[in-house]
Protein backbone atom coordinates (compact mmCIF):
# COMPACT_ATOMS: atom_id res chain seq x y z
CA UNK A 1 0.00 0.00 0.00
CA UNK A 2 1.21 3.60 -1.16
CA UNK A 3 2.42 5.84 1.65
CA UNK A 4 -0.38 8.25 1.07
CA UNK A 5 -2.84 6.12 0.30
CA UNK A 6 -2.42 4.24 3.77
CA UNK A 7 -2.54 7.65 5.54
CA UNK A 8 -6.07 7.92 3.46
CA UNK A 9 -6.68 4.37 4.97
CA UNK A 10 -5.93 5.35 8.46
CA UNK A 11 -7.89 8.92 8.28
CA UNK A 12 -10.67 6.94 6.86
CA UNK A 13 -10.75 4.33 9.86
CA UNK A 14 -10.72 6.63 12.20
CA UNK A 15 -13.38 9.37 11.60
CA UNK A 16 -17.46 8.52 12.60
CA UNK A 17 -20.54 8.85 10.58
CA UNK A 18 -21.81 11.56 11.42
CA UNK A 19 -25.18 13.06 11.06
CA UNK A 20 -25.39 16.95 11.46
CA UNK A 21 -26.70 20.42 10.34
CA UNK A 22 -24.27 22.19 7.84
CA UNK A 23 -25.27 25.96 7.75
CA UNK A 24 -27.07 27.76 4.78
CA UNK A 25 -24.54 28.59 2.38
CA UNK A 26 -22.19 26.00 2.40
CA UNK A 27 -20.35 25.01 -0.22
CA UNK A 28 -19.54 20.57 -0.28
CA UNK A 29 -19.09 18.37 -3.07
CA UNK A 30 -20.85 15.05 -2.11
CA UNK A 31 -22.04 11.75 -3.81
CA UNK A 32 -20.15 12.64 -7.29
CA UNK A 33 -21.94 16.75 -7.45
CA UNK A 34 -20.82 20.25 -6.31
CA UNK A 35 -23.53 22.06 -4.75
CA UNK A 36 -24.22 25.30 -2.29
CA UNK A 37 -26.52 24.57 0.65
CA UNK A 38 -29.61 27.69 0.17
CA UNK A 39 -30.40 26.93 3.90
CA UNK A 40 -28.73 24.99 6.47
CA UNK A 41 -29.53 21.03 6.38
CA UNK A 42 -29.12 18.63 8.60
CA UNK A 43 -27.43 15.92 6.32
CA UNK A 44 -24.35 13.06 6.62
CA UNK A 45 -20.93 13.89 6.43
CA UNK A 46 -19.12 13.29 3.25
CA UNK A 47 -15.73 14.12 4.48
CA UNK A 48 -14.25 14.86 8.04
CA UNK A 49 -13.93 18.78 7.01
CA UNK A 50 -17.67 18.58 6.73
CA UNK A 51 -17.72 16.89 9.81
CA UNK A 52 -15.69 19.17 11.66
CA UNK A 53 -17.86 22.14 9.91
CA UNK A 54 -20.89 20.96 11.82
CA UNK A 55 -19.69 21.61 14.87
CA UNK A 56 -21.78 20.84 17.67
CA UNK A 57 -24.76 20.44 16.20
CA UNK A 58 -23.94 16.71 14.68
CA UNK A 59 -24.19 13.01 16.44
CA UNK A 60 -22.26 10.47 15.76
CA UNK A 61 -24.31 7.66 14.54
CA UNK A 62 -22.08 4.67 14.40
CA UNK A 63 -21.28 5.59 18.05
CA UNK A 64 -24.67 5.73 19.08
CA UNK A 65 -26.00 3.14 17.08
CA UNK A 66 -23.55 0.35 18.68
CA UNK A 67 -23.45 1.97 22.23
CA UNK A 68 -27.07 1.81 22.00
CA UNK A 69 -27.56 -1.59 20.08
CA UNK A 70 -24.79 -3.20 22.70
CA UNK A 71 -26.87 -1.69 25.61
CA UNK A 72 -29.72 -2.88 24.23
CA UNK A 73 -28.20 -6.56 24.19
CA UNK A 74 -26.64 -6.50 27.34
CA UNK A 75 -30.58 -5.18 28.74
CA UNK A 76 -31.98 -7.82 27.33
CA UNK A 77 -29.58 -10.33 28.64
CA UNK A 78 -29.78 -9.70 32.24
CA UNK A 79 -33.47 -9.01 31.98
CA UNK A 80 -33.78 -12.59 30.87
CA UNK A 81 -31.52 -13.54 33.57
CA UNK A 82 -33.65 -11.63 36.14
CA UNK A 83 -36.77 -13.37 34.68
CA UNK A 84 -35.51 -16.66 35.74
CA UNK A 85 -33.57 -16.09 39.06
CA UNK A 86 -34.66 -17.80 41.84
CA UNK A 87 -33.94 -18.72 45.34
CA UNK A 88 -33.49 -22.18 43.60
CA UNK A 89 -30.53 -24.16 42.27
CA UNK A 90 -29.65 -21.90 39.28
CA UNK A 91 -28.36 -23.30 35.59
CA UNK A 92 -26.40 -22.45 32.64
CA UNK A 93 -27.05 -18.65 31.71
CA UNK A 94 -28.02 -17.92 34.90
CA UNK A 95 -24.91 -19.27 36.83
CA UNK A 96 -23.14 -16.92 34.46
CA UNK A 97 -25.22 -13.59 35.18
CA UNK A 98 -25.54 -14.41 39.10
CA UNK A 99 -21.37 -14.57 38.69
CA UNK A 100 -21.28 -10.99 37.30
CA UNK A 101 -23.84 -9.60 39.68
CA UNK A 102 -21.99 -11.22 42.62
CA UNK A 103 -18.78 -9.83 41.64
CA UNK A 104 -19.94 -6.30 41.24
CA UNK A 105 -21.81 -6.86 44.53
CA UNK A 106 -18.77 -7.51 46.13
CA UNK A 107 -17.25 -4.76 44.37
CA UNK A 108 -19.70 -2.27 45.43
CA UNK A 109 -19.75 -3.82 49.14
CA UNK A 110 -16.08 -3.19 49.31
CA UNK A 111 -15.95 0.37 48.22
CA UNK A 112 -19.39 2.28 48.84
CA UNK A 113 -20.25 2.26 52.49
CA UNK A 114 -23.29 4.09 52.41
CA UNK A 115 -26.52 2.76 50.81
CA UNK A 116 -28.13 3.81 47.59
CA UNK A 117 -30.23 1.67 45.42
CA UNK A 118 -28.59 3.40 42.23
CA UNK A 119 -24.69 2.64 42.53
CA UNK A 120 -24.93 -1.28 42.13
CA UNK A 121 -27.04 -1.33 38.83
CA UNK A 122 -25.21 1.77 37.95
CA UNK A 123 -21.95 0.12 37.88
CA UNK A 124 -23.22 -3.31 36.46
CA UNK A 125 -24.07 -0.78 33.33
CA UNK A 126 -20.76 0.77 33.00
CA UNK A 127 -18.97 -2.59 33.84
CA UNK A 128 -20.77 -4.64 31.25
CA UNK A 129 -21.70 -2.12 28.91
CA UNK A 130 -18.25 -0.71 28.58
CA UNK A 131 -17.02 -4.14 28.37
CA UNK A 132 -19.14 -5.02 25.67
CA UNK A 133 -18.27 -1.74 23.62
CA UNK A 134 -14.36 -2.54 24.43
CA UNK A 135 -14.81 -5.85 22.97
CA UNK A 136 -15.77 -4.48 19.40
CA UNK A 137 -11.66 -3.47 19.11
CA UNK A 138 -11.21 -7.35 18.66
CA UNK A 139 -13.66 -7.60 15.32
CA UNK A 140 -10.88 -7.24 12.45
CA UNK A 141 -10.86 -3.60 11.71
CA UNK A 142 -12.26 -3.68 8.44
CA UNK A 143 -15.07 -6.00 8.57
CA UNK A 144 -17.85 -4.01 9.59
CA UNK A 145 -16.84 -0.56 7.82
CA UNK A 146 -16.48 -2.72 4.89
CA UNK A 147 -19.89 -3.99 4.88
CA UNK A 148 -21.28 -0.98 5.48
CA UNK A 149 -19.59 0.53 2.91
CA UNK A 150 -20.58 -1.66 0.35
CA UNK A 151 -24.51 -1.11 1.26
CA UNK A 152 -24.35 2.22 1.56
CA UNK A 153 -22.37 2.43 -2.34
CA UNK A 154 -24.80 -0.18 -3.81
CA UNK A 155 -28.29 1.09 -2.34
CA UNK A 156 -27.44 4.24 -1.32
CA UNK A 157 -25.19 6.08 -4.12
CA UNK A 158 -22.67 7.11 -2.18
CA UNK A 159 -18.75 7.02 -2.79
CA UNK A 160 -16.63 4.58 -1.16
CA UNK A 161 -14.68 7.13 0.75
CA UNK A 162 -17.74 8.85 2.00
CA UNK A 163 -18.61 5.90 4.16
CA UNK A 164 -17.40 6.18 7.43
CA UNK A 165 -17.48 3.80 9.88
CA UNK A 166 -16.76 3.33 13.44
CA UNK A 167 -18.05 0.15 15.48
CA UNK A 168 -16.01 0.57 18.72
CA UNK A 169 -18.09 3.31 20.78
CA UNK A 170 -15.44 3.88 23.48
CA UNK A 171 -12.85 4.93 20.68
CA UNK A 172 -15.61 7.88 20.53
CA UNK A 173 -14.33 10.68 23.20
CA UNK A 174 -17.76 11.88 22.96
CA UNK A 175 -19.16 8.27 24.38
CA UNK A 176 -16.50 7.93 26.97
CA UNK A 177 -16.79 11.63 28.26
CA UNK A 178 -20.56 11.21 28.17
CA UNK A 179 -20.53 8.72 30.76
CA UNK A 180 -17.59 10.46 32.76
CA UNK A 181 -19.80 13.63 33.05
CA UNK A 182 -22.85 11.83 33.87
CA UNK A 183 -20.92 10.26 36.76
CA UNK A 184 -19.32 13.61 37.46
CA UNK A 185 -23.21 15.30 37.88
CA UNK A 186 -24.03 12.07 40.27
CA UNK A 187 -20.96 13.03 42.05
CA UNK A 188 -22.16 16.51 42.55
CA UNK A 189 -25.43 15.16 42.99
CA UNK A 190 -24.36 12.72 46.32
CA UNK A 191 -22.28 15.33 47.73
CA UNK A 192 -25.05 17.86 47.54
CA UNK A 193 -27.53 15.13 49.19
CA UNK A 194 -24.88 13.77 52.06
CA UNK A 195 -23.08 16.81 52.72
CA UNK A 196 -25.63 19.81 51.84
CA UNK A 197 -24.66 23.18 49.92
CA UNK A 198 -22.73 24.35 53.00
CA UNK A 199 -20.86 21.12 53.83
CA UNK A 200 -20.13 21.02 49.72
CA UNK A 201 -18.60 24.51 49.23
CA UNK A 202 -16.72 23.75 52.77
CA UNK A 203 -15.24 21.21 51.67
CA UNK A 204 -14.28 23.09 48.22
CA UNK A 205 -13.38 25.88 50.02
CA UNK A 206 -11.90 24.61 53.68
CA UNK A 207 -9.36 21.69 52.42
CA UNK A 208 -6.68 20.73 51.85
CA UNK A 209 -5.36 23.89 53.70
CA UNK A 210 -6.76 25.04 57.09
CA UNK A 211 -5.91 27.38 59.74
CA UNK A 212 -7.07 28.25 62.67
CA UNK A 213 -6.22 31.95 62.51
CA UNK A 214 -9.43 33.57 61.01
CA UNK A 215 -7.08 36.17 58.55
CA UNK A 216 -5.01 33.29 57.44
CA UNK A 217 -8.28 31.19 56.56
CA UNK A 218 -9.75 33.70 54.39
CA UNK A 219 -6.20 33.93 52.27
CA UNK A 220 -6.20 30.15 52.16
CA UNK A 221 -9.57 29.99 51.02
CA UNK A 222 -8.95 30.71 46.91
CA UNK A 223 -6.05 28.40 47.24
CA UNK A 224 -8.02 25.64 48.08
CA UNK A 225 -10.88 26.39 46.09
CA UNK A 226 -8.44 26.62 43.03
CA UNK A 227 -6.81 23.40 44.32
CA UNK A 228 -10.40 21.59 45.01
CA UNK A 229 -12.35 22.25 41.83
CA UNK A 230 -9.04 21.24 39.42
CA UNK A 231 -9.16 18.10 41.52
CA UNK A 232 -12.78 17.84 41.19
CA UNK A 233 -13.03 18.36 37.39
CA UNK A 234 -10.36 16.08 37.09
CA UNK A 235 -12.21 13.18 38.11
CA UNK A 236 -14.45 13.21 34.82
CA UNK A 237 -11.86 14.51 32.54
CA UNK A 238 -9.95 11.58 33.84
CA UNK A 239 -11.77 9.13 33.73
CA UNK A 240 -13.38 9.47 30.32
CA UNK A 241 -9.86 10.47 28.94
CA UNK A 242 -8.19 7.31 30.14
CA UNK A 243 -10.61 4.67 28.57
CA UNK A 244 -10.58 6.96 24.99
CA UNK A 245 -7.10 7.20 25.10
CA UNK A 246 -6.44 3.32 26.02
CA UNK A 247 -9.48 2.14 23.25
CA UNK A 248 -8.08 4.61 20.71
CA UNK A 249 -4.25 3.46 21.33
CA UNK A 250 -5.40 -0.09 20.74
CA UNK A 251 -7.82 0.16 17.95
CA UNK A 252 -5.52 2.65 16.17
CA UNK A 253 -2.65 -0.34 16.79
CA UNK A 254 -4.99 -2.83 15.11
CA UNK A 255 -5.45 0.05 11.99
CA UNK A 256 -2.09 0.46 11.67
CA UNK A 257 -1.29 -3.15 11.75
CA UNK A 258 -4.41 -3.87 8.72
CA UNK A 259 -2.78 -0.74 6.94
CA UNK A 260 0.87 -2.27 6.83
CA UNK A 261 0.17 -5.65 6.50
CA UNK A 262 -3.08 -6.18 4.43
CA UNK A 263 -4.24 -9.58 5.20
CA UNK A 264 -1.57 -10.42 6.82
CA UNK A 265 -3.20 -8.82 9.95
CA UNK A 266 -4.71 -11.82 10.74
CA UNK A 267 -1.01 -13.26 12.57
CA UNK A 268 0.39 -9.45 12.99
CA UNK A 269 -2.25 -8.21 15.20
CA UNK A 270 -3.15 -11.56 16.96
CA UNK A 271 -0.58 -10.99 19.80
CA UNK A 272 -1.74 -7.51 20.12
CA UNK A 273 -5.43 -8.72 20.12
CA UNK A 274 -4.54 -11.19 22.97
CA UNK A 275 -2.90 -8.32 25.28
CA UNK A 276 -6.14 -6.49 24.48
CA UNK A 277 -8.41 -8.72 26.12
CA UNK A 278 -6.39 -7.64 28.95
CA UNK A 279 -6.93 -3.53 28.44
CA UNK A 280 -10.73 -3.98 27.37
CA UNK A 281 -11.38 -5.90 30.63
CA UNK A 282 -9.19 -4.07 32.92
CA UNK A 283 -10.48 -1.04 31.33
CA UNK A 284 -14.13 -1.31 32.11
CA UNK A 285 -13.04 -2.38 35.30
CA UNK A 286 -11.30 0.69 35.91
CA UNK A 287 -14.33 2.62 34.97
CA UNK A 288 -16.35 0.98 37.09
CA UNK A 289 -14.39 0.83 40.81
CA UNK A 290 -13.74 4.44 39.49
CA UNK A 291 -16.96 5.17 39.95
CA UNK A 292 -17.50 3.71 42.97
CA UNK A 293 -14.57 5.57 44.71
CA UNK A 294 -15.83 8.69 43.44
CA UNK A 295 -19.20 8.52 44.64
CA UNK A 296 -18.53 6.75 47.71
CA UNK A 297 -15.79 9.98 48.52
CA UNK A 298 -18.60 12.27 47.13
CA UNK A 299 -20.88 10.49 50.45
CA UNK A 300 -17.99 9.96 53.18
CA UNK A 301 -17.06 13.30 55.30
CA UNK A 302 -13.18 14.07 55.22
CA UNK B 1 -12.69 14.01 17.50
CA UNK B 2 -15.08 16.28 17.29
CA UNK B 3 -17.14 17.13 20.40
CA UNK B 4 -21.08 17.30 19.52
CA UNK B 5 -24.43 16.37 20.14
CA UNK B 6 -23.69 12.64 20.62
CA UNK B 7 -22.84 13.19 24.69
CA UNK B 8 -26.37 14.06 25.04
CA UNK B 9 -27.61 11.06 22.81
CA UNK B 10 -24.98 8.97 24.82
CA UNK B 11 -26.07 10.78 28.11
CA UNK B 12 -29.39 9.45 27.34
CA UNK B 13 -28.54 5.97 26.36
CA UNK B 14 -26.51 6.03 29.43
CA UNK B 15 -29.79 7.20 31.45
CA UNK B 16 -31.79 4.72 30.20
CA UNK B 17 -29.49 1.42 30.46
CA UNK B 18 -29.52 2.32 34.60
CA UNK B 19 -32.90 3.12 34.98
CA UNK B 20 -33.50 0.00 33.19
CA UNK B 21 -31.43 -2.21 35.11
CA UNK B 22 -32.18 -0.23 38.46
CA UNK B 23 -35.39 -1.39 38.04
CA UNK B 24 -35.91 -4.95 35.99
CA UNK B 25 -32.56 -6.27 36.91
CA UNK B 26 -30.76 -5.80 39.86
CA UNK B 27 -33.82 -5.99 42.57
CA UNK B 28 -35.05 -9.13 41.31
CA UNK B 29 -31.47 -11.21 40.94
CA UNK B 30 -29.68 -9.65 44.15
CA UNK B 31 -33.12 -10.68 45.72
CA UNK B 32 -33.13 -14.43 45.09
CA UNK B 33 -29.45 -14.21 45.65
CA UNK B 34 -30.38 -12.93 49.10
CA UNK B 35 -33.16 -15.60 49.68
CA UNK B 36 -30.85 -18.34 48.16
CA UNK B 37 -27.68 -16.84 51.17
CA UNK B 38 -30.68 -17.43 53.50
CA UNK B 39 -32.18 -20.63 52.55
CA UNK B 40 -28.35 -22.10 52.33
CA UNK B 41 -27.99 -20.83 56.20
CA UNK B 42 -31.18 -22.28 57.20
CA UNK B 43 -30.01 -25.47 55.32
CA UNK B 44 -26.83 -25.31 57.59
CA UNK B 45 -28.48 -24.55 60.56
CA UNK B 46 -31.25 -27.34 60.36
CA UNK B 47 -28.85 -30.16 59.27
CA UNK B 48 -26.92 -28.79 62.39
CA UNK B 49 -30.38 -29.35 64.90
CA UNK B 50 -30.78 -32.59 62.83
CA UNK B 51 -27.39 -34.04 63.86
CA UNK B 52 -27.69 -32.95 67.43
CA UNK B 53 -31.30 -34.34 67.67
CA UNK B 54 -29.44 -37.91 66.26
CA UNK B 55 -27.09 -37.51 69.00
CA UNK B 56 -29.66 -37.10 71.62
CA UNK B 57 -31.90 -39.58 70.24
CA UNK B 58 -28.75 -42.23 69.92
CA UNK B 59 -28.30 -40.98 73.97
CA UNK B 60 -32.08 -41.63 74.52
CA UNK B 61 -31.88 -45.00 72.85
CA UNK B 62 -28.91 -45.85 74.60
CA UNK B 63 -30.32 -45.04 77.73
CA UNK B 64 -34.00 -47.24 77.20
CA UNK B 65 -31.77 -50.02 75.96
CA UNK B 66 -30.32 -50.23 79.40
CA UNK B 67 -33.10 -49.64 81.51
CA UNK B 68 -34.88 -52.98 79.13
CA UNK B 69 -31.72 -55.28 80.16
CA UNK B 70 -32.23 -54.23 83.77
CA UNK B 71 -35.52 -55.03 84.12
CA UNK B 72 -35.16 -57.92 82.51
CA UNK B 73 -32.58 -59.00 84.33
CA UNK B 74 -34.48 -57.73 87.34
CA UNK B 75 -37.38 -60.62 85.90
CA UNK B 76 -35.21 -63.16 85.58
CA UNK B 77 -34.17 -62.82 89.11
CA UNK B 78 -37.49 -63.03 90.35
CA UNK B 79 -38.71 -66.26 88.43
CA UNK B 80 -35.95 -67.48 89.52
CA UNK B 81 -36.35 -66.68 93.33
CA UNK B 82 -39.94 -67.72 92.66
CA UNK B 83 -39.45 -71.33 90.99
CA UNK B 84 -36.47 -72.03 94.24
CA UNK B 85 -39.63 -70.74 96.21
CA UNK B 86 -42.03 -73.21 94.95
CA UNK B 87 -39.40 -76.20 94.69
CA UNK B 88 -38.85 -75.58 98.87
CA UNK B 89 -42.60 -75.17 99.29
CA UNK B 90 -43.16 -78.57 97.09
CA UNK B 91 -40.01 -79.83 99.14
CA UNK B 92 -41.51 -78.91 102.71
CA UNK B 93 -45.48 -80.35 101.61
CA UNK B 94 -44.48 -83.44 100.44
CA UNK B 95 -41.89 -83.94 103.67
CA UNK B 96 -44.87 -83.69 106.08
CA UNK B 97 -46.73 -85.19 103.31
CA UNK B 98 -44.50 -88.48 104.03
CA UNK B 99 -43.79 -88.15 107.40
CA UNK B 100 -47.92 -87.81 108.13
CA UNK B 101 -48.03 -91.10 105.62
CA UNK B 102 -45.54 -92.99 107.93
CA UNK B 103 -46.93 -91.87 111.38
CA UNK B 104 -50.76 -93.24 110.39
CA UNK B 105 -49.21 -96.08 109.09
CA UNK B 106 -46.98 -96.50 112.47
CA UNK B 107 -50.29 -95.66 114.34
CA UNK B 108 -52.24 -98.96 112.27
CA UNK B 109 -49.58 -100.86 112.72
CA UNK B 110 -49.88 -100.13 115.94
CA UNK B 111 -53.23 -100.62 116.49
CA UNK B 112 -53.13 -103.81 114.57
CA UNK B 113 -50.25 -105.62 116.80
CA UNK B 114 -52.39 -104.56 119.68
CA UNK B 115 -55.84 -106.00 118.26
CA UNK B 116 -53.54 -108.69 117.55
CA UNK B 117 -52.16 -109.19 120.66
CA UNK B 118 -55.29 -108.40 122.47
CA UNK B 119 -56.97 -111.62 120.42
CA UNK B 120 -53.87 -113.11 121.05
CA UNK B 121 -54.33 -113.06 124.91
CA UNK B 122 -57.97 -114.01 124.57
CA UNK B 123 -56.92 -116.52 122.58
CA UNK B 124 -54.32 -118.07 124.97
CA UNK B 125 -56.30 -117.54 127.86
CA UNK B 126 -58.95 -119.29 126.34
CA UNK B 127 -56.20 -122.18 125.77
CA UNK B 128 -55.19 -121.66 128.91
CA UNK B 129 -58.54 -122.25 130.89
CA UNK B 130 -59.35 -125.05 128.25
CA UNK B 131 -56.12 -127.09 129.46
CA UNK B 132 -56.98 -126.43 133.02
CA UNK B 133 -60.33 -127.23 132.71
CA UNK B 134 -58.79 -130.74 131.17
CA UNK B 135 -56.42 -131.06 133.99
CA UNK B 136 -58.77 -130.30 137.12
CA UNK B 137 -61.92 -131.29 135.30
CA UNK B 138 -64.55 -129.21 136.13
CA UNK B 139 -63.49 -127.86 139.07
CA UNK B 140 -63.20 -124.45 137.62
CA UNK B 141 -65.79 -122.80 136.89
CA UNK B 142 -65.34 -119.83 134.34
CA UNK B 143 -67.59 -117.77 136.64
CA UNK B 144 -66.00 -118.07 139.62
CA UNK B 145 -62.24 -118.09 138.23
CA UNK B 146 -62.98 -114.85 136.20
CA UNK B 147 -61.23 -112.85 138.12
CA UNK B 148 -58.03 -114.86 138.11
CA UNK B 149 -58.44 -115.28 134.33
CA UNK B 150 -58.79 -112.19 133.96
CA UNK B 151 -55.91 -111.32 135.88
CA UNK B 152 -53.71 -113.97 134.02
CA UNK B 153 -54.80 -113.21 130.11
CA UNK B 154 -53.72 -109.31 131.60
CA UNK B 155 -50.47 -110.82 132.55
CA UNK B 156 -49.94 -112.42 128.58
Amino acid sequence: MAASSTGEYIKHHLGNLTYGQLPAGYERTCHGHEQTLTESTWTFACNGQEAVDMGFMAFHVDSLAWSGGLGILMCLLFWLGARKASAGVPSGFMNFVEVIIGFIDTQVRDSFHGKSKLIAPLSLVIFCWVFLMNLMDLIPVDFVPKTFEWVMVTFAGWDAHEAYFKIVPTTDPNITLSMSITVFFLIIFYSLRSKGLGGFIGELALHPFNAPNKLAMVILIPINLVLETVSLLAKPVSLGMRLFGNMYAGEFVFILAAAMLGTWQAVGAWPWAVFHILVITLQAFIFMVLTIVYLSMATEEH
Amino acid sequence: MNINLTLIGQAIWFALFVAFCMKFVWPPISRALEERKQKIAEGLSAADRAERDLELAQEKATANLKEAKEKAAEIIEQANRRANQIVEEAKDQARTEGERLIAKAQSEIEQEVNQAREQLRKEVSALALNGAEKVLGGEINRDTHKQLLDQLAAEL
